[in-house]
Parts: structure tokens; C-alpha cells; sequence
């Protein structure tokens, strides 16, 4: 089994470190978002892998194939990704308040602002 | 087919829409407390039925499992799905004229519609028998949790909030990789299939790496430490009542998960053979019920306090499940049940204090114990209940866990069970001190107004009720604790 028969595996968790890097390292909210999306969309390519049969054709019932891909996973990720997109969305608008009552999206700023001696 | 068991779900649910369509004022507050009601009706019709038949199956759509969705209720389940509407059907009536006063009214439709799709997240998680629906609920809850927090006054409500979406959507996300591992290798997302058909597989390296992480994703849910750095900014900036809901309700469901991996869904044989889950349980447990206790002391504020001695009370019940042993099971799901009710009572009374005085610092406490004698009166009872004095929950459960650590023969977890107390002690006494030893400037009488009260004490009094009575709480925890060990009812 050579390293590129599941390239798309490996592409999943470089992306999922990708994005854990980026969530983990940034002091930069927006950032932060961002790589928690990369994170999200590995998983999505995770479980799309899943469902992929070799040689297997879409999941139509028709004469003449015999092998279909499994279209469950596909399905979940649909779901997930609704799931993701209203996480986004949240996520973003807390950065939008949080930059209305602190006037940065900056980590280290923010903390500097809520240790002020006076800062309730 | 048991319809109730997909409309504990549904109403509220729908009602969470029909909220956000009322106009602002007290119209969705007075929904959302009638639908807790509905809720606690149905999961104590439920409960009982459960208990008689062992267990009940509804087949979503019509789908039979394991293809379809299945709902599914055991013992196990049954106790967790009552403590949910129970807490639901207290904290909400206290929750009108608390929220009233610390969010603005013209939101309350969204907020009450927050609150309708939290808990029909956490009764989803808690009656789904699927685990990509588990997923799903657990991100409805959370969604609705991170909006909730965000309303807090302080802006400090904002940051919390975000930290707490970041990494509870990692702990979400590292669940649905440890599913979408489990359903590569074998073909299933129904959690009693999966308990079947993983024995087979139990060796490939697959399932271990969905195991590690479907347990840490959950872990990082129900804030074990060191994964617990989200829960005491979340606990302390988010209004009174919905810290009193949180507090009951989202880290037990978390840690009813926790339980249904490993007993159920992966087996216990598989946790404790195949993987080091005692081994990685039981110290982070002692450590974090030992050390959140000690940073409780040195709180200012009481709100975040007490949010460190949740973690700590956290503690004891993942060394309950730790443990792996029934009784040890046993005393970590009555923990579970009765941790909810003195939380509850504690966060509610603050919740009294704060509609008063607008605050939950230390300083502000003197002279309390006069100025607001109900209210502290249910603080001290609370507190006596999280320190575990006999005749309130808090001594039932720790007398379990003390009892399955002695038949283990693990005597120095049973010296840091009651350390864990005497910390408990300091933290609470720290309080009583100030509100009945020392004299406040402002000597009037503010008492709660009973709206307030009457919720309040109906909790603190259930925490003797199940102190004494235990029959309704020990009967559902053996029961639930020999199912899930495998003994069956």
C-alpha cells in the first residue's frame, strides 16, 4: 500500500493540523474562525472518503452497474455542514460584538483591556 | 410506538420557532414554561414506563433501526431525560423575572427561543439512540448555549462565549470524527448496532483512534480537567438563570455520554482492556477534584466560585466512572442527578442575590444573612448539600462513591474524596462567614421577591426530599448502572 493510494486521507489530516495550528496559534479572532473552518472541512473530506467505493458509480439504481458509492456519508456532511455554517455565522457575530465593546479583535488587546485596574 | 418520545423533543423544538414570532414581553417567557412543564409530564410518563418495560424504541419516520433514526429509552437514559425537563420545569419559572432584570426585554423572544432549542438539544442528546443525531443535538445545545452566554452584561460575556465556541466545536468535531471512524469500519450510526458489531473489529487500530477521540471530544464537553479552562468565564458572565440551567444540565448530559461510550457503545471489556481509561480517568479526576477546589477558595466572586467547585463535583463523577465497577457506575449517576440539584438551588440563590444587588462579589455579601434571610438560608442549605451533610443528596452520593472505593480497596482515593470535602467546607464557609458574622453598612431588609423565592426553595428542598427518600434516586441509578454493566434489569 503505497503513501498516495490514500492521498485523500492524508490530505484530511494535514488539513485538520493545518487548522488546529492556525486555531491554537492566532491571537487574532477572525483567524481563529478561519482555522477552525479549515479543521471543520477536513472532517468533511474524512467522511466523504468513507463513503467512496473503487469503481463504484453514483448511487443511482440503473441497469448495467453493480457498484454504487455508499451515499450515507455524504449526507451526514450535508448536515454537518449546515452545522458549520451556523457555527461560522455565530462565531462571526461575536467577533462583531466583541469588536464593538472592546474596539479590537486581538486576543492579547483584549486581555490587556479586561486587566486594567478599573475594568469591571 | 411511543409518540411521547419523539415530542419531548419536537414541541420544544417547534416552540423555539414560535417564541421568536411572539411579540417581546412576558408572551414567550410563559411559553417556554409551559412547554419545561409538558417536558417534565412527558419524562416522568416516560421514566415510569421505561422502568416497566426496560426499555422503549421509536422509530423516526417510520424507519426501522438500524437503518433509520431510533429513539430510545432505558433506565439509564430515563433518569437523565428527568433530571433535564425536572430542572427545566424549576429553573424557567425563576427564570422570567430573573432574565427580565438582566437582559433587555426586547429580546426576549430570541432569548427564550435560545433557551427552547438548548434544551430540546439536550433532551435529544439525552433519548437519541443514534450517533450522528447525538452529534447533531450536541451542536444544537451548544449553538444555543454560546447565544445565551453572549447575553451576559458584562462584556466580558463576549469573550467567554468565544472561547467557549471554540473549543467546544473542537470537542463536537473530534466526537464526529471518532463517529464518522467508527461508521468506516462498521457500517453503522445506531449506537446498540454499533455495540454489536464493534467486538468484531475491536482490535484495528481504527476503533482505538475513534475511541480516543470520541472520549476526548466528550471529555472537553463536560470540561475535565485540564480541558475545564472554557466553564468558570461561561458559568460567571452568562445571566443567573441560565448559569442555574447550565450548570444542571449541559456538563451531566456530556458526562452521560461519556458513560454511554464506554459501557455501552464500546463495551467496558474494550475501555478498560484494550484502552488505559482508568489509567487516564482516575488521576485526571483526583487531580482536578483536588486542585478546582483549592482555586474556588481564593474566588472573589462567588458566581465563579462556585462555577470551580462544578468542575471539582465533576471530578467525582468521572472517578465514579472511572472506577469502572457497577457500584462505582452507581454512585457517579446519582452524583450526576443529585450534583444538578444543589448546583441548581446554589446558582439559583445567587441568581436572588444578583436581581438584588447586581452583583456576586464577596464584599457584597455582608450582612446578608439578615438583609436577605431566605436566600441565604437556601445558599447555606445548597452548600451543606455540595459539602455532603447527611440527610441532603450530597451525602448520598459521596457515600456511594466512598463505598466503591472501599470495594476496590482504593483507600487513598477515599482520603481524597473527603479532602475534597473539607475544601468544599472552606469555600462555603468563606461565604457564611461574610453574610452572617459581619455587619454591612446598609442594614435594610432586600429580600428576593417570592417569584424568585418559590422556585429557589423548591429546589433546596428537593435536595433534602432526595436525601431522605431515596428510593426514586438510588432504585433508577442501580437499575441503570446493572443495564449498563451488562447484568440487565
Amino acid at each position: 500500500m503505497s503513501f498516495f493510494a490514500h492521498y485523500n486521507y492524508h490530505i484530511a489530516i494535514i488539513l485538520a493540523m493545518i487548522g488546529f495550528y492556525t486555531m491554537i496559534s492566532r491571537t487574532n479572532l477572525v483567524k481563529k474562525i478561519i482555522g477552525l473552518n479549515v479543521f471543520q472541512v477536513s472532517v468533511f473530506i474524512l467522511f466523504i472518503s468513507i463513503g467512496v467505493l473503487e469503481g463504484g458509480t453514483v448511487p443511482i439504481l440503473r441497469e448495467g452497474y453493480e457498484l454504487y458509492s455508499n451515499p450515507l456519508p455524504h449526507v451526514l456532511i450535508l448536515t454537518a455542514i449546515v452545522v458549520g455554517v451556523a457555527m461560522t455565522a455565530l462565531a462571526l457575530a461575536l467577533a462583531i460584538r466583541i469588536h464593538e465593546a472592546y474596539g479590537t479583535v486581538e486576543e492579547d488587546e483584549i486581555h490587556a483591556q479586561d486587566d486594567e485596574p478599573g475594568a469591571q | 410506538m411511543n409518540q411521547a418520545l419523539a415530542l419531548i423533543v419536537v414541541v420544544p423544538m417547534v416552540g423555539a420557532a414560535v417564541a421568536a414570532l411572539l411579540p417581546a414581553g412576558r408572551g414567550p417567557w410563559l411559553l417556554a414554561t409551559a412547554i419545561s412543564w409538558y417536558m417534565l409530564a412527558a419524562a416522568a410518563m416516560l421514566a415510569g414506563q421505561a422502568m416497566d418495560l426496560g426499555m422503549l424504541s421509536y422509530a423516526m419516520g417510520g424507519w426501522e433501526p438500524p437503518y433509520g433514526v431510533e429513539y430510545r429509552l432505558d433506565p439509564a437514559n430515563a433518569l437523565l431525560a428527568l433530571l433535564i425537563a425536572g430542572l427545566a420545569a424549576v429553573v424557567l419559572p425563576f427564570a422570567g423575572p430573573s432574565l427580565a432584570n438582566e437582559v433587555p426585554i426586547e429580546k426576549s423572544p430570541w432569548l427564550y427561543a435560545a433557551l427552547l432549542l438548548f434544551l430540546a438539544g439536550q433532551m435529544g442528546i439525552a433519548v437519541s439512540g443514534d450517533a450522528f443525531n447525538i452529534f447533531v443535538f450536541l451542536e444544537i445545545s451548544s449553538l444555543a448555549t454560546y447565544t445565551l452566554i453572549a447575553l451576559g452584561r458584562n462584556r466580558r460575556a463576549l469573550t467567554a462565549s468565544f472561547s467557549y465556541l471554540i473549543m467546544g466545536t473542537v470537542g463536537a468535531t473530534f466526537f464526529l470524527i471518532g463517529v464518522g471512524l467508527l461508521y468506516a469500519m462498521t457500517g453503522t450510526l445506531n449506537m446498540a448496532d454499533l455495540a454489536a458489531r464493534i467486538p468484531e473489529v475491536a482490535s484495528s487500530r481504527t476503533v482505538h483512534t475513534a475511541y480516543a477521540f470520541i472520549v476526548v471530544g466528550v471529555c472537553l464537553k463536560l470540561a475535565l480537567f485540564p480541558l475545564h479552562l472554557w466553564l468558570p468565564n461561561a458559568y460567571t458572565y452568562a445571566p443567573s438563570a441560565v448559569t442555574a440551567l447550565l450548570a444542571a444540565t449541559a456538563t451531566k448530559v456530556a458526562i452521560y455520554l461519556l458513560i454511554r461510550f464506554i459501557w455501552t457503545v464500546f463495551g467496558i471489556d474494550f475501555s478498560i482492556n484494550e484502552m488505559p481509561t482508568v489509567q487516564l480517568l482516575v488521576p485526571l479526576a483526583i487531580v482536578g477534584l483536588l486542585s478546582t477546589s483549592v482555586v474556588a477558595i481564593g474566588q472573589d466572586k462567588i458566581k465563579r466560585m462556585l462555577a470551580y467547585s462544578s468542575v471539582a463535583q465533576i471530578g467525582y463523577m468521572v472517578l465514579g466512572i472511572g472506577m469502572a465497577t457497577e457500584l462505582g457506575l452507581t454512585a457517579a449517576l446519582l452524583h450526576l442527578f443529585n450534583h444538578a440539584l444543589m448546583k441548581g438551588a446554589l446558582f439559583m440563590a445567587l441568581g436572588c442575590i444578583a436581581y438584588r444587588l447586581g452583583t456576586s462579589k464577596l464584599d457584597a455579601f455582608r450582612g446578608l444573612g439578615r438583609r436577605m434571610p431566605w436566600t441565604m438560608a437556601a445558599f447555606v442549605a445548597g452548600g451543606l448539600s455540595l459539602i455532603g451533610v447527611p440527610l441532603t443528596v450530597g451525602f448520598i452520593s459521596k457515600w456511594y462513591l466512598v463505598l466503591a472505593a472501599i470495594e476496590l480497596g482504593w483507600w487513598p482515593v477515599v482520603a481524597v474524596i473527603i479532602v475534597g470535602s473539607l475544601l468544599a467546607i472552606v469555600y462555603i464557609w468563606r461565604v457564611v462567614e461574610v453574610a452572617y458574622l459581619q455587619r454591612a453598612d446598609d442594614e435594610s431588609r432586600c429580600e428576593a421577591p417570592l417569584s424568585l423565592l418559590v422556585p429557589t426553595w423548591i429546589l433546596v428542598l428537593t435536595n433534602f426530599w432526595f436525601g431522605i427518600d431515596t428510593r426514586l434516586t438510588i432504585g433508577m441509578a442501580e437499575r441503570a448502572a446493572a443495564l449498563l454493566a451488562g447484568a440487565g434489569p
